[in-house]
């Protein structure tokens, strides 16, 4: 999907992996920018690092750079974080 | 207990009593939130569309400007606490756009470029409450703010307004949509402050 | 010490603000004193949290501008909308208390065993994790090459000014003033571009290491272009900072 990746590296509202990277702790308890996730909609490999993240206030969409499909998103409620992994093939 | 920073306060201005629903403070920014890159769809490309009617209803954006369309002025309010007095837009009411479908859905999901959904009762899209919007502040709508077109409902926290709305599908059942997906409120009226499920 | 791991602490540790001293007028460097404070790796930044007297809490990551082994301290830019910016830049004053989490980060950080030479390239307040580096390189007297292209909008917007003028040995440092240039300036005023990347980057064939830090956009482009130059992809390490005050 070249369109998208190209609306994610004009993206100056993007940031990556390294940004979250103490939201990640907290969730995973350990270091996770060095990790390597695969997108289960397209199989792309990437560091946590690199990946496209995204932070409205509402919460925190990780996407993955090939595909533009969502990888993890976290919400913030009411003092409890939401973790949804479902786009992730696998994480290690 | 965190300490306390001295001096550090929220971005805030006063608001008129009563104008803000609770828990709402007033902004003169106009804060771009965005759970994916800004699409950049043309308009030769642009569509909107209206599914699970009788048949499937669609128009170009020469069709989509063609119709008659109204300016309305509104307050915004955003379920991270800031609202946005008298904004000003333009765009066509979603009772045009309805009122060219045969139907009896009691739900509807906006979709959006870059795959974005929000959940509504259709209800909440009749009666002057809803427009598919071009226009803000006298100018075309801007593409970090959702243009071409985004949704607007302005009656409900701001994250219903979707942004790049490229149509509705009208569904028997309520299907809840990205934000609702992760805990939002599937109906979000700030004025009984429901940001969450459960609320 | 060098290369000794140092695990992140997941809590919220007090931070009194020490000195404080502005780099350019937007922006300024905190010195933080924080009891406790296990140490970190170049290029690894911290989260910081204000609490204001009503309880509204607000959070921001900010690169770590010392190097392991000297006192902790961050450099912040003013965004002109921001919450939190302004405040560390304008209101703070030394003896005020923050929150601070970490060291985080085990992507974009160097020690001197992970070799070079090294491409740094910065676009404007991406320079502070480099700037980490360059300091950690200098203290670990490591002879690893150096080439800095800092991209910034004028020479009044370059951080860390006297540092950079004097760079270590084997540091060259190469400016472009993208917006305005002081008068009589030779050197380049334009957005990095694949030409000046060809200009001024190691050769491919030296098996580089580039550290590139900046706005989105900047990041995007020069990795893009360091990658055209035969750079694996791998070898280029990326931090984005998104918008900043433009």
């Amino acid at each position: 999907m070249d369109g998208l990746a190209t609306d994610m590296a004009l993206d100056d509202s993007a940031v990556d992996g390294n940004a979250i990277g103490g939201l990640l702790m907290e969730v995973f308890g350990t270091e996770m920018t060095t990790a390597t996730g695969t997108c289960a909609s397209c199989g792309a490999v990437s560091q946590v690092a690199e990946l496209a993240v995204f932070r409205p206030a509402l919460g925190t969409v990780v996407r993955c750079r090939s595909c533009g499909s969502v990888l993890m998103a976290f919400v913030r409620i009411r003092d409890v974080t939401c973790v949804d992994l479902m786009g992730l093939a696998s994480l290690s | 207990m965190s300490p306390i920073s001295r001096g550090f306060h929220r971005k805030r201005a006063d608001a008129p009593a009563g104008r803000v629903p609770p828990g709402q403070y007033v902004t003169s920014d106009f804060p771009v939130l965005s759970a994916g890159p800004t699409p950049h769809t043309t308009l030769a490309a642009w569509t909107f569309s209206i599914e699970g009617g009788r048949e499937p209803v669609s128009w170009t954006w020469e069709e989509f400007r063609a119709l008659p369309s109204q300016t309305p002025t509104t307050d915004i309010h955003c379920v991270t606490r800031w609202s946005k007095l008298d904004t000003t837009w333009e765009g066509v009411s979603l009772d045009v756009l309805l009122g060219a479908v045969s139907y009896d859905a009691p739900y509807a999901l906006a979709f959006s470029d870059g795959g974005y959904t929000t959940n509504l009762p259709v209800a909440d899209l009749l009666g002057g409450k809803a427009w598919v919007a071009f226009g803000y502040g006298g100018a075309p709508l801007g593409p970090e703010h959702g243009g071409p077109a985004r949704l607007l409902v302005p009656h409900l926290y701001f994250w219903k307004s979707a942004k790049w709305v490229r149509g509705i599908r009208l569904r028997a059942t309520d299907e809840p949509g990205f934000w609702e997906n992760y805990g939002y409120h599937s109906y979000g009226d700030p004025w009984r402050e429901q940001r969450y499920a459960g609320d | 010490m060098a290369g000794t791991a140092v695990r992140g602490r997941l809590s919220w540790l007090t931070a009194t603000v020490g000195p404080v001293s502005d780099e350019t007028p937007r922006v300024r460097t905190l010195r933080l004193e924080v009891p406790g404070w296990p140490g970190h790796r170049a290029g690894q930044h911290v989260d910081i949290r204000l609490t204001a007297d009503d309880g509204y809490q607000a959070e921001r990551a900010y690169s770590i501008a010392s190097a392991p082994g000297e006192p902790l301290a961050i450099t912040v830019e003013r965004l002109d909308d921001g919450e939190v910016s302004p405040y560390l830049t304008e209101e703070v004053r030394p003896g005020d208390l923050l929150e601070v989490r970490g060291p985080i980060g085990g992507y974009f950080v160097w020690e001197p065993g992970s070799g070079g030479p090294l491409l740094l390239a910065a676009g404007g307040s991406g320079v502070v994790p480099l700037r980490s580096i360059l300091r950690h390189r200098s203290l670990t007297n490591s002879s690893v090459p150096v080439r800095l292209l800092y991209s910034s909008r004028s020479f009044q917007d370059v951080i860390y000014q006297t540092e950079l003028g004097f760079p270590a040995e084997g540091v060259s440092v190469t400016y472009t003033l993208t917006r305005s240039q002081p008068r009589g300036w030779t050197g380049y005023a334009r957005r990095v571009d694949a030409q000046m990347l060809s200009d001024v980057a190691w050769p491919a064939a030296d098996m580089p290491l580039a550290y590139v830090c900046g706005p989105t956009r900047f990041v995007e482009s020069v990795s893009a272009g360091l990658v055209g130059l035969g750079y694996p992809a791998g070898r280029v390490k990326t931090e984005r900072f998104g918008a900043t005050g433009q």
